[in-house]
């Protein structure tokens, strides 16, 4: 599952935010939050595992979830790359507009 | 020479990338170093490659065709039409690279240019791609060229969201 496409989804980004405000959740007080059943709930949290953006951890009878904060820095690497790109090549066309003033 | 700050934004699970930048020039020379052939070789590549103006017909349904050649003559090919070309203020055109495994994967791109008080411009850009995948194509693609900074910007990004 495509990571871009797991955080299409309000409900699923609803989950993310509830995730990093309380860190470490179980199943069953994820679904308290929302007013959907727990199965369609359930079926969020399996997308947003498969996109590798929580992590869940059987723990005696609970299932726990949480933030993999590695997948959710990769997307902000790839935003800081294409900004340097684009200030890179903003840098340059500075000094054509320089040296094309003085024309 | 100038502190105008680049601004990317590119929100989690949408199609598109907007790029706005401020210039210190006006709108008519912004707008020339986007259409002259002259100039854009200037500018627009990396500044590790060369870039050569294959195709450049800056007139609406004209094409146009960069080259990117690195050090050891290996080449990187984009190209493209300009749907339209409305000097000074917007230019619309479609843009692919074609060094994927497939063609087909075309983005959208509009470029605005403001006029701003004191002889300055502000350059909006925006990019719609076909799909949130292709648009994540772009992040294999950026991701190769390897970042360190994997530090933690949990916080940051989840305002976003």
């Amino acid at each position: 599952m495509d990571m871009f496409v797991a955080l299409a989804d309000p409900t699923r980004r609803n989950i993310l935010e509830l995730l990093a405000t309380s860190g470490e959740l179980p199943a069953t007080a994820i679904y308290e939050h929302f007013p959907v059943s727990p199965q369609a709930v359930s079926q969020h949290l399996k997308v947003l595992r498969e996109a590798h953006l929580v992590e869940m951890e059987k723990r005696a009878q609970k299932r726990l979830y949480r933030l993999n904060p590695q997948a959710l820095s990769q997307f902000e690497a790839w935003v800081q790359q294409t900004k340097q790109r684009w200030e890179q090549r903003f840098a340059a066309l500075d000094t054509v507009l320089e040296s094309e003033k003085r024309k | 020479m100038t502190n105008n700050q680049t601004k990317i934004t590119a929100e989690p699970g949408t199609q598109e990338i907007l790029i706005t930048r401020e210039f210190d020039a006006p709108r008519e020379l912004v707008f020339k170093a986007f259409t002259d052939p002259q100039l854009v070789p200037q500018w627009w590549g990396p500044r590790y490659l060369s870039t050569e103006v294959d195709q450049m017909d800056v007139r609406p349904g004209g094409q146009w065709r960069f080259i990117n050649r690195d050090a050891q003559g290996k080449t990187y090919a984009f190209h493209g039409v300009y749907h339209e070309v409305l000097a000074p203020q917007r230019v619309i055109d479609t843009f692919e690279f074609e060094g994927l495994a497939e063609t087909g994967h075309v983005t959208l791109e509009t470029m605005k240019l403001e006029e701003l008080p004191g002889g300055r411009t502000r350059l909006i850009i925006q990019s719609v791609f076909q799909s949130v995948a292709d648009r994540d194509g772009m992040l294999q693609g950026g991701m190769e060229e390897g970042v360190n900074d994997t530090y933690d910007r949990l916080a940051e990004l989840l305002a976003k969201l």
